[in-house]
């Protein structure tokens, strides 16, 4: 067994190969989490509008993209993005991101699909009364989504949005499919350069665990405080 | 009829040697064999260890064992499958004696049934507690009963997640469908070919686990699977 050695852990080094990879990886999360749950709200309503066209779409979206693994949804994106999109960002920064505005797309419509689900749990687990009674009020569909139904869904899902998001995090490390630099690609280079594969991957292994292992118990501490408001 | 002609044509390289004898077509089959073996091994690891780790978890009477119990849950929940498959190829045969031979079949079976242990033990564990105490000689069957609906779930996450096992070059249907578009440059048609096998897979669990349930119903009792991937 050889000895384990992790003194090429200097803040330089870590400065120069791991923390764009992180800020790369964290970022991703929380755009493509705020970016799903719009979606996936927009999909969520589609699928109770009661409008069978829409439904029939919204059923499709996210029964497909549930029997395909997120990879596949990756390569696809990869694949199909025609190259005059990447132009439309300012300067070569379209062409020079190419991986990393392909996987954002990628993962804000993937995750929709889980998103959207939680919100249509979320929305149905609410008492018809609550929607009865903004109709009597004479509140618009809109008017009763906006003001009556959507808050109180959103907040009794909140530990489960959290929930998905740890859940996307850790999927944010599949990005290595097309080669995007993520928190993994850093390590993964940090210990090619240093020939320390071994240290490398203990450590991403950790970086990973404490992130989602503090936002897991984040998670708990929010169930039973929402839990005493109820 | 070109028109159709053209399709026809733009899928002729299933048909084509890839030099070694085999062609395009003979090689998906045994992608999706691979994929599908992975996941079934993976899975079998997964329920003996999740149905284990989950029932130590509501031994309330020894602190020691559900704490433990606990602990793995966490481990193995917190840390991304793609990660832990690299810490088996790359940390556990390295610095573990003996473990430097093992085929990589096996390393990614144990990767990716340790990952889904802490998922089904989960399950199990609420399995459990959603029966009352006074069942407790009846309550592990009655369990695998009411929890039939998330490990369906379960199984279809594991082929899904098998898919990362291309990063470690086993020949499953990803490895297949990038090599294939590198090689013949039809992207399209591969990556639509490997989608719809997928798809098959997805679909032929879901009928599986849903006629079983159909059976196994406890008259009463119901749970709601939850989606991840």
């Amino acid at each position: 067994m050889p000895a384990l050695d992790f003194s090429f852990y200097t803040w330089a080094n870590i400065s120069t190969y791991l923390l764009s990879g992180l800020y790369f990886s964290v970022s991703l999360t929380i755009a493509a989490t705020i970016g799903g749950i719009a979606l996936g709200t927009v999909i969520a309503l589609m699928r109770l509008s009661g409008i069978k066209p829409l439904e029939y779409a919204a059923l499709w979206y996210v029964n497909l993209l549930r029997s395909i693994p997120l990879v596949m949804v990756i390569l696809w994106f990869f694949l199909l993005m025609p190259s005059a999109f990447y132009n439309l960002f300012p300067g070569d920064v379209g062409q020079k991101y190419r991986a990393e505005i392909c996987d954002l797309m990628t993962f804000i419509i993937y995750e929709a699909a889980f998103f959207s689900e939680i919100v249509r749990a979320g929305i149905q687990s609410l008492p018809r009364g609550q929607t009865f009674a903004g109709q009597a009020l004479g509140m618009t569909y809109a008017q009763n989504m906006r003001y009556i139904v959507l808050p109180q869904a959103m907040r009794n899902m909140l530990p489960v949005f959290l929930t998905q998001t740890i859940v996307l995090f850790q999927d944010t490390s599949l990005v290595y499919a097309i080669g995007a630099y993520d928190i993994l690609k850093g390590f993964e280079i940090m210990g090619n350069t240093f020939g320390r594969r071994v240290e490398t991957y203990i450590m991403a292994a950790v970086v990973y665990f404490i992130i989602s292992f503090a936002l897991s118990m984040l998670v708990k501490r929010l169930n039973e405080k929402i839990r005493i408001l109820r | 009829m070109t028109y159709w002609q053209g399709i026809w044509d733009r899928w002729q390289f299933l048909w084509d040697d890839r030099g070694d004898g085999v062609t395009y077509w003979q090689w998906m089959f045994s992608a999706w064999g691979y994929t599908v073996a992975v996941a079934a091994v993976s899975l079998v690891v997964a329920l003996a260890i999740g149905c284990l780790v989950g029932t130590l978890r509501t031994v309330s009477q020894h602190r020691v064992v559900s704490a433990l119990a606990t602990g793995w849950v966490e481990l193995f929940r917190n840390i991304p499958v793609l990660v832990q498959l690299f810490l088996w190829f790359f940390v556990i045969s390295e610095i573990v004696p003996g473990m430097r031979g093992v085929p990589s079949f096996v390393l990614a079976c144990c990767a990716l049934g340790f990952f889904t242990s802490a998922r089904i033990a989960e399950q199990v564990r609420a399995g459990i507690q959603a029966l009352p105490q006074a069942y407790r000689y009846v309550i592990l069957p009655q369990t695998f009963r009411i929890i039939i609906p998330p490990l369906t779930s379960e199984a279809m996450n594991i082929v899904k997640n098998s898919s990362v096992a291309f990063a470690v070059s086993i020949p499953e249907l990803i490895s297949f469908a990038m090599q294939t578009q590198e090689e013949t440059s039809r992207g399209i048609e591969v990556y639509l070919a490997a989608t719809v096998l997928y798809i098959i897979t997805a679909l032929a669990i879901s009928w599986f686990m849903s006629s079983r349930e159909k059976r196994a119903r406890v008259p009463g009792l119901s749970s709601q699977g939850q989606g991840a991937h």
